[in-house]
């Protein structure tokens, strides 16, 4: 059973930088879970906190049922995957695949063995005896990958393995790497700033900042219920539009200048509150006629992007995007008027956050 | 307008050039002359009205016979390379690891090695072979090659050490950490993977180490007693006057055969000697 | 504590426990820096300690002598002849070191063009660095012999002068012969090393500064100069630190003479050290060195922090 459980994990550094923060994960067997989240969250630490390259301030980790947080890394079973690859680079490919069986003392049998089935899953045993030096960019990312295959490992690590990659050579691979996970079924922790890659990878996504997790779950669940501000503005691309919103005294109208929406049953009780409304670029319609929740205003930029469209504008005092059909017929400076699907609010406590 | 560049080029860059290389390189060319020319001509005054000193109409190997079979200075070349060779390869296996200590590990004091060791890479010789001559002798290594292989390392650790603790700081942290991943040991690693990448700046700091040994005096003139324990420098100096005759021919030519070897491993890692110059001035 | 997590048919290491022990960082660089700082510490840090001893002792070869306090150091103080060393130290120290530096960086400006032969050139411009000391210090000495002397027929052929010049035999002319020979050997030091420094000066910014107006000395003094500091600075401590110390060459070149007036502090020491068997004077003379030199690597380094924090 190759599950992880990470429980109260927590490092500081010795010049009192708080960098991961009481950190709960269990991830289980067979599971792709993402780390994701801006810079400087702690998502890196964590992932090497659990490879064994960073001492633990406190908290345990354990891999299956063994506690390792004292195991050095080549004790952990674990395989790794780095941003930069990593790759010897004295050495060829076959023998950068190969290092990791021989420090095991696998025989030279099934090192060859092992090494030409993980260059067959990838697609790169022209390139066995070649040199990194020799290899592009997503080549070298093969090897690195198979590199960690060929050993087996009971958990993959993945340290943003498609950062330095061309942004079409990044959509393939990622495709790649799916279909490679659903393949050898081992369990997979991958840590990334990009959430389009932690949606489209990820079984279950962890947003993580400032040290600490901001949600756990499924990418579906992220996106549809975010858990506080921070994932909703994270998760999602344009990124969510944030307003300042007053509660009407009846609990039934949330509005600012110009705009007016229906708050949902279940907030009825917020009445006469501040809060902030998010509501998504693609959860606004366009509409003709005035209805209850529609808003008029003036575009200011529009970019077209092909299969849809972005409209730039201001509502309630602040700057929003929607996206809309490529069939709207619209120029920048003419008015529209908008109307957000009502199933589709979300609404959050302007201190804490937190949603509502 | 083309014709002002032209000369321009000529006086601001051609004509210098020029001047430097002369500057360079007469004093070799006159160490050669004087080693291959006859006796007659070497001792004409300079006033004397047919004197030629620049080149000799009559090449002759007498002074290298001369010096090759009359004194010990086949003996001295094979103590002084062997001294180099043996205090290069002391210095540059404690240089690499201290280097890679300094750079990769994270101890306590780490920092305060680091300068320490940079501290005494500045204490002189000069400064310290008095006492070190009494050390010798009580470590009844005196007068033995051990006494240089056991002392050149002090000067030449430390220039080593500050070397290669830069240039293994410019070798990413990432395959190191892959290696361990894969199984390796940190010393495995350190061995299989960072030195194999490091080959360019332990060369680098051979080459620069061998040539600094080649170079020392001081110590080889104080602790080496006997004819046939002299390198070449010590040797030159104080075999080849014989009372307060200087005889220049012998002289020149121990001085010219006492720089060949040097020059041609020199000559074969010359890259690699720039390297280790400049690396060791970034530090 | 060191179960390795072994899964049903994968194989666990067999690492022996010297390699095991040696995974903690702590005992790892206590295994590798060991060897160096032995050595360094019988051979360089013990010594020194007992050069601090002798120098306050009248130790002398065969005879332990006694404590004597400060006396050495005031002695040498009065010694006319080391008061004359000291001050041959300095003028030697600094007006190489000018020169060095100011025919090294002119040197590096013109290897800093593309021309051919370069790599031969620069090849050949390093041999009085690498060539030993003594060995080219012997080929000068030749040439500024009274009677000998390639310079002297030289200069008289080419109608410049008619008595011969004394190159090394008054204690004026021999310094500066000394101060000609030590600028030969270390002028490459300085070329190569602030070449390496102006290659990395981005060619674009002498470009920006051409079409502001800039002619190619105000090039030099306004981007080139400024950029290059750092280096330069660590060029000129190393070199001060090394002649400033120098004992190979003046003792090659005139042994002090004539009439102890060449001497530097270390060949004095020698002498005295060495020569006249007198350990803990000769230990004394050569600690002078010592507080210059401390002051020069304390302004360094000051100076390294200052450049790291800003």
């Amino acid at each position: 059973m190759a599950n992880v459980s990470i429980r109260r994990l927590n490092k500081k550094y010795d010049n009192g930088f708080h960098a991961v923060k009481d950190v709960n994960l269990e991830i289980r067997d067979k599971e792709f879970l993402v780390l994701v989240g801006p810079s400087g969250c702690g998502k890196t630490t964590t992932l090497r906190m659990v490879a064994g390259l960073e001492e633990i301030s406190s908290g345990e980790i354990r891999i299956g049922d063994t506690v390792v947080n004292d195991l050095p890394p080549m004790d952990r079973d674990i395989a790794m995957v780095f941003q930069n690859y990593a790759l010897y680079p004295h050495k060829t490919v076959f023998a950068n695949m190969a290092f990791g069986l021989q420090m095991r003392g696998y025989t030279k049998e099934e090192i060859r063995k092992r090494v030409h089935e993980a260059a067959e899953i990838l697609g790169i045993q022209a390139l066995l005896e070649r040199k990194p030096r020799q290899l592009s960019g997503g080549q070298r990312q093969r090897v690195a990958v198979g590199r960690a295959i060929v050993r087996h490992p009971q958990v993959f690590l993945f340290d943003e393995p498609l950062s330095n990659l061309d942004a079409k050579l990044r959509v393939q691979m990622r495709v790649e790497l799916k279909r490679l996970h659903e393949r050898l079924e081992t369990t997979a922790i991958y840590v990334t700033h990009d959430q389009v890659e932690a949606m489209t990878l990820g079984s279950r996504v962890v947003v993580m900042k400032d040290g600490f997790v901001q949600q756990l779950g499924e990418p579906l669940e992220l996106y549809s219920r975010p858990a506080n501000k921070f994932v909703a503005g994270f998760i999602g691309s344009p990124a969510m539009n944030f307003v300042d919103v007053s509660i009407s005294g009846d609990g039934r109208w949330a509005e600012t200048q110009g705009l007016r929406v229906q708050v949902p049953e279940r907030l009825h009780a917020h009445g006469g509150k501040r809060v902030t409304l998010g509501v998504r670029p693609e959860a606004l319609r366009v509409v003709n006629g005035a209805d209850a929740s529609s808003f008029a205003t003036e575009v200011d930029v529009v970019e077209p992007l092909g299969n849809e469209i972005l409209l730039n504008f201001r509502a309630g005092g602040v700057p929003m995007v929607a996206r809309v059909d490529p069939g709207v017929r619209v120029k920048a400076h003419e008015s529209i008027r908008f109307a957000p699907d009502p199933e589709r609010l979300h609404f959050f406590d302007p201190q804490s956050e937190a949603a509502l | 307008m083309l014709i002002e560049r032209k000369w321009k080029k000529w006086i601001y860059f051609y004509v210098p050039m020029a001047v430097f290389i002369v500057f360079t390189l007469f004093p070799f060319y006159w160490m050669a002359v004087t080693a291959f020319r006859p006796d007659n001509e070497l001792y004409a005054t300079w006033r004397q009205p047919n004197a030629a000193p620049l080149w000799t109409l009559q090449p002759t190997l007498e002074h290298v016979i001369g010096l090759l079979k009359t004194t010990a200075f086949p003996q001295w070349l094979w103590n002084t390379m062997a001294i180099a060779i043996v205090s290069t390869g002391i210095s540059l296996v404690c240089g690499t690891f201290a280097g890679y200590a300094l750079a990769r590990l994270r101890f306590r004091g780490s920092e305060f090695l680091g300068t320490a060791i940079f501290i005494t890479y500045l204490v002189p010789q000069t400064l310290l072979f008095i006492p070190l001559a009494d050390i010798i002798r009580d470590m009844q290594l005196g007068n033995t090659p051990w006494a240089l292989m056991l002392t050149y390392p002090t000067f030449l650790i430390p220039f080593c050490t500050w070397l290669l603790m830069g240039y293994f700081k410019t070798i990413p942290r990432e395959l190191e950490e892959c290696a361990r991943i894969d199984g390796a040991t940190r010393f495995g690693a350190m061995v299989r993977i960072i030195f194999p990448v490091a080959i360019p700046g332990i060369l680098s700091a051979g080459i620069f180490a061998f040539t600094l040994s080649w170079n020392e005096f001081i110590y080889a003139l104080v602790f080496m007693a006997s004819a046939e324990q002299k390198t070449v420098p010590v040797g030159v100096v104080s075999e080849l006057i014989r009372g307060d005759i200087f005889f220049w021919g012998q002289l020149m030519a121990g001085a010219l055969l006492g720089s060949v070897p040097v020059a041609i491993v020199y000559s074969f890692f010359v890259e690699y000697y720039v390297t280790g110059l400049t690396g060791s001035v970034k530090g | 504590m060191n179960e390795a997590i072994a899964a049903s048919g994968r194989r666990v290491q067999r690492v022996s426990r010297l390699t095991r022990i040696l995974e903690s960082e702590k005992v790892l660089a206590t295994a590798l820096l060991g060897p160096g700082v032995i050595i360094l510490l019988v051979f360089i840090a013990y010594p020194f300690v007992m050069a601090l001893w002798y120098s306050l002792t009248s130790i002398r070869v065969g005879d332990a002598g006694q404590f004597v306090g400060l006396a050495n150091f005031s002695k040498a103080i009065q010694d006319t002849i080391f008061q004359q060393a000291f001050k041959n130290t300095v003028f030697y120290t600094f007006w190489a070191t000018i020169f060095k530096l100011a025919l090294g960086m002119w040197l590096a400006l013109l290897l800093n063009r593309h021309f051919r032969f370069k790599r031969i050139v620069r090849a050949s411009m390093l041999l009085p660095f690498i060539i030993p000391t003594v060995l080219s210090a012997f080929a000068w000495r030749w040439m500024f012999d009274p009677t000998f002397s390639v310079m002297n027929w030289a200069l008289y052929h080419g109608g410049l002068i008619t008595d011969r010049l004394p190159f090394l035999s008054s204690g004026d002319w021999a310094m500066w012969c000394a101060v000609v020979v030590n600028t030969w050997r270390g002028m490459p030091f300085f070329a190569i090393t602030l070449l390496a420094g102006l290659q990395t000066i981005s060619p674009d910014l002498h470009e920006a500064a051409a079409l502001d107006g800039a002619n190619a000395w105000h090039r030099f003094w306004h981007v080139t100069w400024p950029l290059l500091l750092p280096v330069t600075l660590v060029v000129v401590v190393f070199s001060v630190i090394q002649t400033f110390s120098d004992f190979q060459l003046i003792y090659v070149l005139t042994g002090g003479g004539p009439a102890n007036s060449t001497h530097l502090i270390a060949t004095y020491a020698y002498q005295i050290g060495v020569g006249s068997g007198l350990l803990g004077e000769g230990a004394a003379l050569s600690l002078f060195m010592f507080p210059v030199l401390f002051a020069v690597v304390w302004v360094q380094l000051r100076y390294l922090k200052r450049m790291d924090n800003a």
